[in-house]
């Protein structure tokens, strides 16, 4: 067992964990935060995308020992209780969403798309949103709500890589 | 589809790493993760040792110089695609690597990582053998070069010895003025190439082509150079007869293509022929002057 | 007082996103109960054989293992899990063991469950079990004749069951026929694969003897039933708890060996027992789905006018009968007629059993098969006799004025339905202005750029509502809230919302004053659930005589307060009034007031649409794109067109899948090599981008009050006939006549050199 600390969501974490352990599946058990899904384990599906340093990764293919010293963020370090962000504004509109099981890796990848390219097009969204798969929508709403959201993401004053 | 065990190690130096691949027979190198991690995933392999690359520095530089572009063995997709200079130096290497997998995978999937991999389809290993690279590896014995014509062994297996690593691949210099182009077929976006074609070539001021190099992905075990289409071409105007001579070329060059469920030897030798086609079409209309 | 404004009928964005978006889900694996064990399947790597012996001394010694149970530990009769949906005496032999004990008949089929501290030891510990299995030799081809290994002692030739459909007297007319045509057709294997696996979490709690599962989802009443007549308890000793789940598409939810396995386990161990599948056991083991060939015949005047079809239907549903197997092959013999004029019509179905994943139903069961022979024979029909394919339609759909119409008699088990209502061929129309289908007609077969174009139009009916009945009880809360329970199950088709808003308006409050709990067995005392598309019609009707029960009780305890007969009581928008010109507000009424209604039903519902589409093929390597896929359907009465509208995206991108990129690959030894994410190819974002479909409510359905249909599964059904017929249209110059899916690039393209071999090609 190795003890692995970095920053989850804005909050320093640690924990021991078996160096076959996923990053995925610590953030899930481990660390008890279950929005990250779990979908297909061999680094297809994108259900379980979580933005590391920056980038958006798939945690099932990272092992939690290598997100030491990284600052990861989830889809609840995208939320607050309040109020429904811009992105998430768009989901519910456009009915981005049906069983919601591959969300949350939709909303993680939308937002870091969109934080590196916010004048994304419709192809360049539609090319990115390719590695994540949803079985119930048919893409076409998801794809609006990425576009719908643009704006809130444009003139933004730099921000801390999220 | 939880992982087997193994020992992780994450060393801070490249020697470090290369005495850890020494000492452990079963251990392998880990750089991204994104092929090896699946592989793992399904238990198709039990390395008793990860060595993990990723605090090693000095690994993941894109060098851009007259003696040709150098990518370091820990640059990412990622990496590439956003980096300009490299587009206006080498065109293909942007292009060819734009077809890697999806979002994700391109923020961790590295060119080492592909190159030791090393499968049928990779569109990193296609670009290493149409461009004639030489990969840099390091092991015990020192640094040695390998040719990436002499690097791909067979499907998964290349002429990595156990306790090697690689440490980054020489592009030769590219010329401004070629013709190139790739094209892949693949069933969806980011999916493996079922067949690819990439090709360039030198153009004189009478339109005759010279120095063509053609290479072919996902039809064989491994990337190959297509000499017999590269003949069509040598010395000749890119007519409508050159490129169905070198058509034809492409769908006889594979002695036997590969075959899944996916594709049939005789369809990925079509293939092989219409993407060339389609390929040498593409590339007249590239860099007009 | 404020008027109530209705919520039915406007695109209320969802309640349940506010938990999902923020991942806040509770999914099976969200579950985590105290003192819980993880278990993993041993499943067969073998498709057919005798087991003679398995030997776990070694994944029993491994650190962290608490168990390996097999099917010794079961007692001498291993429980089977038997059929749900019309079940016949006939099938029991083909009932699906809980776990493998004699013989396994398909990769997958489950021989051992190991428990153990993590899913990760769990996972070790199969590799150390080692099995003897003396391999039989295996069926992945159907065949109709006997074979060298029967699966079942009991049926040498491996056809297992007989359906038969039948309407007039097909065989006479086909001996007078202007015009006759036979072929061979075939719809391919493969399922809805859902974003999330399956899973269970069992606890028993051994000093109420009471067992709880959690995962349950679209028929958890019918599987407690299960679960309680295999464990030997009574059924109100079980609870199966649903939250939320990941999509089931007809697929998850039906009662799998693991929902066995797993309570018993927890049972055996005194502790929560937990298993979630992975995705290499979910294509391997979650419900099949298509497999069917096809020989069907027409027989026609020759003005176009069909007179006759013959079936004669093999049905592949693997090596059991799963819940939910017997309606594929019941749909597919009584839905090739379609929304036609069909006077004559006979089915074989022939339902074969063989060494693959035992199959059930998936979205449209039975109905994408049936409508893709059906199409794709009509416009083979339509061309021999030089008819314009869309008048050949027009000829034949029925007319407003011929329903409600029977569909034909299916025996053994029957089921007496008819179409309810509709105006197809208007709706065709709609859908060909649409597309712009006379403008495009230019196109037809042209080579352009390099690809051939080619277009196609078909009509369809979907079947929705299934009976027999659905419960929903209301509760008013004293602080003037109300609390509803119904018996339907949210698989991610919006059931919460759609519910709630049908609840607002009948008892005209805003739906921020209701809340709604779906699905568990401790909601109501009786439910089905959601299948068949019965979600919205059957809780939706549930809902309403509850309410309208709930209000007379309202009145009633008002005309106390208020101090008046019950009669002189008017009840609106959430105040009750008495003629004397008091009021109260149901916050006053101190609550307690509560009322279960059953709603029954046993017609069916029939949302019917029309689909074109545009497409291109590339001869050079076979990929279809498809330029513009146009879709409308009428369901009757809208509810929600938000949620409708997601559903029939969602349906048709499932049954292009279908068509051109799902498929289960097996090779003669019954070993599954489409086995993972890499190679069972489910559309991405950037495959069908050009799709619009628009809802309507022209005629609502008559049999019952709601008038809405169900409308989940319409946008599959015509796919796969319509593409087919698409791709014979732009190759028409080749003579390419598709008749088996799925149309994948290799297989387009062999079809495309086959015709140009047999044709001299200048």
């Amino acid at each position: 067992m190795t003890q692995v600390c970095f920053e989850l969501n804005g909050e320093s974490v640690s924990a021991d964990v078996e160096s076959r352990l996923t990053l995925g599946d610590c953030i899930r058990h481990t660390l008890r935060k279950t929005g990250t899904h779990i979908g297909c384990e061999h680094g297809v599906c994108g259900a379980c995308t979580v933005i590391v340093d920056g980038d958006a990764v798939r945690s099932c293919l990272m092992l939690a020992v290598q997100a030491d010293g990284r600052k990861v963020t989830t889809v609840e370090g995208l939320s607050n209780d309040e109020e429904l962000t811009p992105l998430q504004l768009a989901f519910r509109e456009h009915h981005a969403l049906q069983c919601g099981f591959c969300t949350p890796g939709f909303l993680t990848t939308a937002h870091n798309l969109l934080m590196k390219e916010p004048y994304a097009r419709e192809e360049r969204i539609r090319e990115v949103l390719s590695g994540n798969i949803c079985r119930c929508t048919g893409y076409i709403s998801i794809v609006h709500a990425v576009m719908a959201a643009r704006p809130a993401y444009q003139n933004r004053p730099q921000e801390a890589k999220q | 589809m939880k992982l087997p065990q193994f020992e992780y190690a994450s060393p801070r130096s490249l020697d470090e790493a290369i005495a850890l691949l020494a000492a452990n027979d079963g251990a392998k190198v880990l750089s991204g993760g994104q092929s090896l991690l699946p592989v793992m995933a399904f238990r198709l392999s039990y390395p008793s040792m990860l060595v993990d690359l990723r605090q090693i520095e000095g690994l993941d530089r894109i060098t851009l110089s007259d003696e040709g572009v150098r990518l370091g063995a820990r640059v990412r997709w990622y990496d590439i695609e956003i980096n300009r200079d490299l587009q206006n130096a080498h065109p293909l290497i942007t292009e060819m690597i734009s077809h890697v997998a999806h979002f994700q995978v391109r923020h961790r999937g590295t060119v080492g990582g592909s190159l030791a991999h090393a499968d049928p389809s990779a569109e990193m290993s296609g670009l290493a053998v149409v461009c004639d690279c030489d990969i840099v590896v390091r092991g015990s014995a020192g640094e040695r070069i390998i040719a990436a014509a002499d690097f791909f062994k067979g499907s998964l297996e290349t002429a990595l010895r156990h306790d090697e690593i690689i440490v980054e691949v020489r592009f030769p210099p590219w010329k401004p003025q070629r013709r190139w182009s790739f094209q892949e077929f693949a069933r969806r976006r980011g999916d493996f190439a079922i067949a690819g074609v990439a090709a360039y070539f030198d153009l004189d001021p009478n339109g005759r082509m010279s120095d063509a190099h053609v290479g072919a992905i996902g039809v064989a075990d491994t990337p190959q150079r297509l000499p017999t289409v590269e003949a069509c071409l040598n010395g000749q105007r890119m007519t409508g007869e050159a490129i169905t001579q070198a058509r034809n070329a492409a769908r006889s060059a594979i002695a036997e293509p590969l075959q899944d469920i996916h594709a049939q030897a005789d369809y990925r030798a079509a293939l092989l022929g219409t993407l060339t086609e389609r390929v040498l079409q593409n590339a007249m209309g590239v860099n007009q002057s | 007082m404020n008027e109530h404004v209705p919520f039915v009928g406007r695109p209320i964005q969802r309640v349940e996103d506010l938990r999902l978006l923020r991942g806040k889900g509770r999914y099976v694996d969200d579950v985590e109960r105290p003192g819980q064990l993880h278990a993993a399947v041993l499943r067969s790597s073998v498709a057919h054989g005798i087991l003679r012996g398995i030997e776990a001394s070694a994944a029993r010694a491994l650190p962290g293992v608490h168990a390996v149970i097999t099917a010794a530990d079961l007692g001498n009769i291993v429980p089977r899990i038997p059929v749900r949906l019309f079940p016949n005496e006939a099938m029991k032999p083909f009932h699906q063991p809980v776990i493998a004990s004699d013989k396994v008949r398909f990769v997958g089929e489950p021989i051992a469950l190991v428990v153990a501290d993590t899913p990760a030891v769990a996972e070790d510990a199969l590799e150390l079990i080692a099995v003897d299995i003396d391999p039989l030799s295996a069926i992945s081809k159907m065949t109709a004749s006997k074979c060298l290994a029967p699966l079942f002692d009991a049926c040498e030739t491996n056809r297992a069951f007989d359906y038969r459909v039948r309407r007039g007297d097909a065989a006479a007319v086909f001996a007078t026929a202007d015009y006759t045509r036979r072929e061979r057709l075939y719809v391919h294997r493969h399922t809805g694969v859902t974003m999330e696996t399956r899973g269970v979490v069992s606890e028993w709690d051994p000093v109420a003897k009471r067992m709880t599962s959690w995962g349950a989802a679209k028929v958890p009443f019918a599987n407690r039933k299960i679960l309680a007549t295999l464990m030997g308890l009574p059924e109100e000793a079980v609870d199966m708890i649903e939250g939320d789940a990941g999509g089931s598409f007809g697929v998850r939810g039906e009662f799998f060996p693991e929902d066995f396995l797993v309570p018993f386990a927890a049972k055996m161990l005194g502790r929560p027992v937990k298993w979630i599948e992975d995705r290499r056991e979910h294509l391997l083991a979650v419900t099949h789905a298509r497999d069917i060939t096809c020989d069907l015949a027409i027989a026609c005047s020759k003005d176009g006018h069909v007179l006759a079809m013959q079936a004669e239907l093999y049905v592949d549903v693997g090596a059991y009968f799963r819940t939910s197997t017997t309606i594929t092959p019941r749909n597919v013999g009584q839905f090739i007629p379609g929304p036609y004029r069909v006077p004559h019509y006979s089915a074989d179905v022939a339902v074969m059993v063989s060494n693959k994943s035992p199959s059930g139903t998936y979205r449209g069961p039975g109905r994408f098969e049936a409508d893709f022979f059906r199409e794709r024979m009509f416009d083979l029909a339509a061309k021999d006799l030089g008819i314009d394919r869309v008048e050949f339609r027009r000829r034949n759909l029925l007319s407003e004025g011929e329903l409600p119409s029977a569909m034909p008699a299916i025996e053994p088990d029957p089921i007496v339905t008819e179409l309810d209502s509709g105006i197809y061929e208007h709706v065709l129309d709609l859908c060909l202005d649409k597309i712009g289908w006379q403008e495009k007609q230019v196109l037809q077969g042209k080579l352009i750029d390099g690809r051939y174009h080619g277009l196609a139009a078909a009509c369809f009916v979907e079947g929705g509502a299934a009976g027999p009945r659905e419960n929903a009880k209301m509760v008013l809360e004293d602080d003037g809230t109300v609390s509803i329970y119904v018996g339907s199950s949210a698989v991610g088709q919006g059931v919460q919302t759609i519910l709630m808003q049908i609840a607002a308006d009948a008892l005209e409050l805003p739906m921020e004053r209701l809340r709604l709990f779906h699905g568990s067995t401790t909601y109501v005392k009786e439910g089905w659930g959601s299948y068949h598309s019965r979600s919205t019609v059957m809780g939706g009707n549930a809902i309403l005589i509850a309410a309208k029960e709930l209000i007379g009780q309202i009145k009633t305890a008002a005309a106390g307060v208020l101090q008046c007969a019950p009669d002189q009581v008017t009840y609106a928008s959430g105040v009750a009034t008495s003629a004397q010109g008091g009021s109260v507000e149901l916050s006053g009424l101190g609550g307690g007031i509560s009322y279960e209604a059953t709603f029954s039903n046993n017609k069916h519902t029939y949302t019917y649409g029309s689909h074109a589409v545009h497409l291109t093929v590339d001869p050079g390597t076979g990929r279809i794109d498809i330029l513009d896929y146009v879709g409308f359907e009428d369901a009757g009465r809208i509810i929600n067109p938000l949620t409708l509208h997601g559903q029939s995206i969602g349906a048709i991108v499932q049954g292009l899948g279908g068509t051109l990129l799902e498929q289960f690959v097996y090779d003669s030894e019954g070993q599954l090599l489409s086995g993972s994410f890499a190679d069972y190819l489910v559309p991405l974002a950037t495959d069908f981008p050009n799709i619009r479909t628009e809802p309507l409510e022209l005629r609502p359905s008559p049999n019952h009050p709601l008038g809405a249909k169900g409308a989940g599964e319409g946008g599959t059904i015509p796919v796969g006939g319509l593409v087919s017929n698409a791709v014979a249209a732009a190759l028409q110059e080749l003579d390419v006549q598709p008749l088996s899916l799925p149309l994948s690039p290799n297989r387009v393209w062999r079809m495309i050199e086959d015709a140009r071999m047999k044709k001299p090609y200048s």
